[in-house]
């Protein structure tokens, strides 16, 4: 099995990609290919020009950038979940680094790649929602931020345009987030039949602010935002998360596909909602 | 396209078509038929492979994405005719049955140790979960990390659990 005939690049600077990008419609960004070589594959999907950006230097740091941190386009799923940068302010990240695929593929693909493959039960996806990321997209005519509430449209489909690179994600630094999920393999492995991330903040004993993300159970990764209004202003008790729970899937399109009912899915989001929300706000204390 | 990569430590280079999965410019090119083609959609893990020191799969990878890189393949485990310690695990804890997946573990089973020296029998679990094996049920294959991880520590292997439950 085999991907149809493409021709391939793998420039070296940045300024080349985009020039390449902008002068073939036809042509896709791959950064570890973990996603995209398995479509081609099953030819799912044969772009006329696959653009390698693996070469490409200075696309590899996780940074720290004072109020966020940063993390190119280039950093490995394995690198996100070790990084003690990333788990000590982006905790829900690290988790769903962690838990992204397996070993072999956390070796190769890259956050920023399952963030842009937008995949409707990835796990990144949603610490990103969580979290309040911000991509940001360069292309030959220059950067844009996309907020991450923008930026997972629908189902395997970003609001990156085919001439842009996500070539960074900004995480502002939490202090209480977390991820969970039930992988399809049972634990943690493989992808979410369905998962939740949650950030808090908390001041003087009350949640300030919160971002509740779900994955796995519809048309994308998507905002539970009646959790979210129903944990904000609350003291974060068991109380308050089991009204955040009861709310996980208000305004959220649930959909029943080969690993679980849309009853079944509906559950574990209460169900991870409630997990992530509980370990995000003892984090906090 | 020209590609050219180190394999088990000798220099090679080729013209592939940009399409060609580094797993069959391995088995077809190379003739190094060792690396087993199974799933092919990156879950089994019986292709897997080591580049530049990390265990990947190599049905996954175009041959072009390893340009310039180090890759050892299960024929290039054994120095000098001694089995590595990892596939010595594997014989002498009966690591495998019909052998197919066996070649990927025992490649992942290497940077895994590399990585960990001393796992436990869950982090030995979690770290093959990207290779499944359809006959053993895994415990002799975790029975034979450990042996590999013992010996590679310097250490006694445990011994056999047939030989103590005898």
């Amino acid at each position: 099995m085999f991907p149809r005939e493409f021709e391939y690049v793998a420039p070296s600077s940045l300024d080349e990609a985009l020039g390449t990008l902008a002068s073939n419609p036809g042509a896709k960004v791959m950064s570890g290919g973990m996603s995209l070589i398995p479509m081609m594959k099953l030819r799912l999907f044969s772009p006329e020009l696959v653009v390698d950006i693996a070469r490409i230097g200075g696309l590899d740091g996780i940074e720290d950038r004072g109020d966020h941190i940063a993390i190119g386009a280039l950093v490995r799923h394995e690198t996100t979940a070790a990084s003690p940068l990333v788990q000590q302010h982006a905790a829900a990240l690290a988790s769903a680094a962690a838990w992204t695929g397996d070993r072999q593929v956390r070796a190769r693909g890259t956050t920023c790649g399952a963030l842009a493959h937008a995949d409707i039960a990835a796990d990144q996806p949603a610490a990103a929602l969580a979290l309040g990321a911000t991509m940001v997209a360069a292309s030959s005519g220059g950067t844009r931020d996309i907020a991450a509430a923008d930026f997972f449209v629908d189902t395997l489909t970003s609001a990156l345009e085919p001439n842009e690179i996500l070539t960074e994600v900004r995480i502002p630094k939490s202090s209480g987030s977390a991820y969970d999920k039930l992988g399809r393999r049972g634990g943690h492995t493989d992808y979410a039949v369905a998962g939740a991330a949650a950030a808090v903040t908390m001041s003087d004993g009350t949640v300030s602010s919160a971002g509740v993300a779900l994955t796995g159970v519809g048309t994308k990764p998507t905002i539970a935002a009646g959790s979210v209004e129903a944990i904000v202003g609350t003291d974060g008790s068991a109380e308050a998360i089991a009204g955040a729970v009861a709310r996980a899937t208000e305004g959220v399109t649930v959909l029943e596909d080969l690993y679980g009912s849309a009853e079944y899915k509906a559950h574990l989001a209460g169900v991870y909602v409630g997990r992530a929300l509980e370990q995000a706000i003892a984090a906090t204390g | 396209m020209q590609v050219s990569m180190t394999v088990n430590g000798q220099a090679v280079s080729g013209d592939v078509d940009p399409r060609t999965l580094l797993v069959h410019y391995l088995r077809e090119d190379l003739r190094l038929t060792g690396t087993h083609v199974g799933c092919e959609t990156s879950y089994c893990g019986a292709c897997t492979v080591i580049v530049d020191g990390k265990a990947v799969k190599s049905c996954t990878m175009l041959t072009a994405q390893a340009e310039g890189a180090e890759i050892t393949t299960i024929e290039g485990l054994a120095e000098n005719g001694d089995l590595h310690p990892v596939q010595e695990g594997f014989w002498e804890r009966h690591g495998l049955q019909c052998g197919f997946c066996t070649p990927g573990m025992i490649l992942s089973a290497v940077t895994l140790l590399d990585e960990n020296a001393d796992p436990s029998e869950d982090e030995i679990r979690l770290g093959i979960e990207g290779n499944l094996c359809r006959c053993t049920g895994y415990h002799n294959i975790v029975k034979a990390i450990e042996y590999a991880g013992a010996k590679l520590r310097g250490e006694e292997p445990a011994p056999a659990e047939w030989e103590v439950n005898a």
